[in-house]
């Protein structure tokens, strides 16, 4: 500790002038309060380093009960059949593509801001990414369970990797639910090497911060021996700045590729071209809301996150789910004009019915959810306000799984063929397995908060003042 | 750790600590310094004194140090034009091998010869994607010579805080230009602190 009062003697006469300046505008620091490398270290370690809390016990197991209720209704779904769930005809794409398409969506803000806002220097990213990216990894988690077992004989699932079956015959390139799986794969793979090299030199800042041996050697594996020699550095941060370049267009092709499944169909209501974009503003969109869910409780634990995390950072969060659910919510009006524009009965149809059929309930919700509630943030008040923030994110979480439902099930509850309409009715399988994957994703968020460090702390420590290395001398 | 003091002939001759066990080779001189700013500097010196083989030590990447140190550019990037092209190629190779020629399927009416391609697009990019960054990630490694769990930097206890929020550099003994004396002498000029003699682990015994 002593270290420490030491360092921060020595930069207290500096740290007058922490504004950085830039073209004569102030703008206000990254990092709150004047901490010092020494703290960053010490106070993102601690997290991991201390005795596990008593919180933590209780809330993993709360949590980890539930995430193995998924599982064990797979067991059951593959030992008994597909139709212990509610799919069947007309509605053969259910509540499974529905929270497919609605976690794979929250998998995109980790990227987008790793890798987008990293590209567009956006600094404040450094304090949250870390996080966002591990909630990228174990949304895919969840997400890739249901495409998976949605094929009904799970045990052929192989068919799906580019090798021929039995008659020689190949797989269709051409087909979008193909892509989906290239493009799933590779940004799960993508996701885990810019999450983990992102982690490698904090991991060694555990390594050597650990006390017990046993800590040491299992931290010192994992950092793969990083010693922050700029020789590493330099191609470090060429891996950085090229797996952020390649994941950006990624993030944006895997939404992309998502909606080509629905958008190269000809079902009314589906094939459409503004399905890409729209679906891509949904997914930062929803993916941020998710950001700030799991922050807001992190910060509300851990005070001193308030100092790394801090309102400014909530605050351009909150700006972001403006502009995304704007652009959702224009999408979404544009739907309805190209349907009437269209001239297609069958498409003004299916979005009449999306409206005001059987299931408007689900309709109006994503209005209100995803367009209504968002638009409180034109006000700095709203921006600012913790509990505001939570609700309204709540509100586009739900909203955007109501977006997938109405996009799946009541376009398929309905097509050309008055006699072949239906309605979809999950089962209590349906309902468990989705609640079930809740448990997955927060056990897997508690054991990342846990064991390893939330914040990206080298970055953090590149983005103080002292850390330009013309820090103090004049231009 | 034990102090070796006066070294015989300077009598302002620094105070070097050893690190490491001191039968083993020497590996070479390393000094800690308190801020970027400091490192930055000393880095300057080192290079114009016309050293090689040596780096600068920190808890994160400083801005503009490649050129206080006279790096070059890394070329990983040629790496991960490679490797995309490799996944490139393949799911050309993938695509119209099997749709194409292996067995030629017509699906949806789309035709089998180039004109197909539109539909190819999705699966090339994926690829290039996946085997570039693969490359990124691994080239990155190799290119740093990770993973190497042992190496005699981590001999000496003050290195541990270069992951924290100290600063260092280290001159190797196998330069060229190393002399224990006038490296020490150099080091210590600089205006860092705690100068060390860091050697190798015994593994050649």
């Amino acid at each position: 500790m002593d270290q420490h009062a030491e360092h921060n003697s020595q930069l207290s006469p500096d740290n007058q002038q922490l504004p950085l300046h830039h073209n004569g505008i102030t703008r206000p620091p990254l990092v709150l309060n004047k901490r010092t490398m020494g703290w960053i270290s010490s106070y993102v370690s601690t997290i991991v380093e201390s005795k596990t809390p008593l919180w933590w016990y209780i809330s993993i197991a709360i949590t980890s009960p539930i995430a193995l209720i998924t599982p064990l209704l797979l067991i059951y779904l593959v030992s008994t059949g597909v139709g212990v769930w509610g799919n069947n005809s007309p509605v053969a794409w259910a509540w499974d593509i529905t929270n497919f398409v609605f976690w794979i969506g929250i998998g995109h803000a980790g990227t987008l801001i790793s890798a987008i806002l990293f590209l567009t220097r956006q600094k404040w990213r450094t304090s949250i990414n870390r996080a966002a990216e591990a909630m990228t990894l174990f949304a895919v988690v969840c997400a890739g369970l249901y495409p998976l077992f949605h094929v009904g004989r799970v045990w052929k699932v192989y068919f799906l990797a580019p090798v021929p079956n039995s008659n020689a015959i190949w797989q269709n390139f051409r087909s979008p639910l193909l892509w989906d799986v290239f493009a799933v794969s590779t940004y799960f793979t993508v996701s885990i090497l810019f999450w983990y090299t992102g982690l490698i030199p904090d991991l060694a800042t555990i390594r050597d911060r650990c006390t017990t041996k046993i800590k040491k050697f299992f931290y010192g594996i994992l950092a793969l021996g990083w010693r922050g020699g700029n020789r590493q550095w330099r191609h470090y941060e060429m891996a950085y700045l090229l797996l952020a370049g390649l994941s950006t267009p990624l993030v944006l092709s895997v939404h992309s590729v998502v909606s080509f499944d629905f958008a190269t169909s000809v079902i009314p209501g589906w094939h459409a071209t503004i399905f890409p974009p729209y679906f891509v503003a949904g997914a930062i969109f929803g993916g941020f809301a998710m950001v700030l869910t799991i922050m807001l409780p992190a910060r509300a634990i851990y005070p001193q996150l308030h100092d790394m995390i801090t309102p400014m950072h909530i605050d351009k969060m909150c700006k972001v789910i403006l502009l995304t659910g704007s652009i959702v919510g224009y999408a979404y009006l544009m739907e309805l004009f190209m349907a009437w524009y269209g001239a297609n009965p069958y498409e003004r149809a299916a979005f009449w019915y999306r409206a005001f059929g059987p299931y408007w309930w689900a309709y109006w919700s994503m209005m209100f959810c995803n367009v209504i509630s968002p638009q409180v943030f034109w006000f700095p008040w709203c921006r600012k306000n913790i509990f505001v923030v939570f609700i309204v994110c709540m509100f586009v979480n739900a909203g955007m799984w109501f977006e997938r439902f109405v996009i799946i099930a009541t376009t398929l509850a309905r097509d050309f063929l008055p006699s072949s309409w239906g309605m979809f009715h999950p089962t209590w399988v349906d309902i468990f397995t989705f609640i079930g994957t809740f448990g997955i994703f927060t056990t897997l968020f508690l054991l990342f908060v846990r064991f390893l460090p939330m914040i990206c702390m080298f970055e953090v420590k590149a983005v103080l003042p002292e850390a330009n290395p013309h820090y103090g001398e004049d231009h | 750790m034990e102090k070796i003091t006066n070294f015989t002939m300077n009598m302002s001759a620094p105070t070097i600590t050893t690190a490491g066990p001191v039968t083993a080779p020497l590996f070479g001189l390393g000094i800690e310094f308190e801020s970027a700013r400091d490192l930055y500097h000393a880095a300057e010196k080192v290079r114009d004194a016309g050293y090689k083989k040596w780096d600068t030590y920190s808890p994160f990447p400083i801005h503009g140090m490649d050129e206080a140190m006279g790096l070059q550019k890394s070329w990983l990037s040629a790496l991960v034009f490679i490797g995309g092209l490799t996944g490139f190629t393949l799911a050309i190779t993938l695509e119209f091998g099997t749709s194409s020629f292996l067995y030629p399927l017509v699906v949806a009416g789309k035709p089998t010869n180039l004109f197909t391609i539109p539909a190819f697009f999705p699966i090339m990019f994926e690829l290039t994607i996946l085997f570039s960054a693969l490359t990124a990630t691994f080239g990155m490694l190799a290119l740093n010579g990770l993973p190497r769990w042992n190496h005699p930097n981590f001999n000496w206890d003050r290195f541990n805080k270069v992951t924290e929020d100290k600063f260092f550099i280290a001159i190797e003994s196998s330069d060229q230009k190393f002399s224990l004396e006038k490296t020490s002498a150099f080091l210590n000029s600089l205006g860092g602190s705690h100068l060390t003699a860091i050697h190798e682990d015994c593994n050649n015994e």
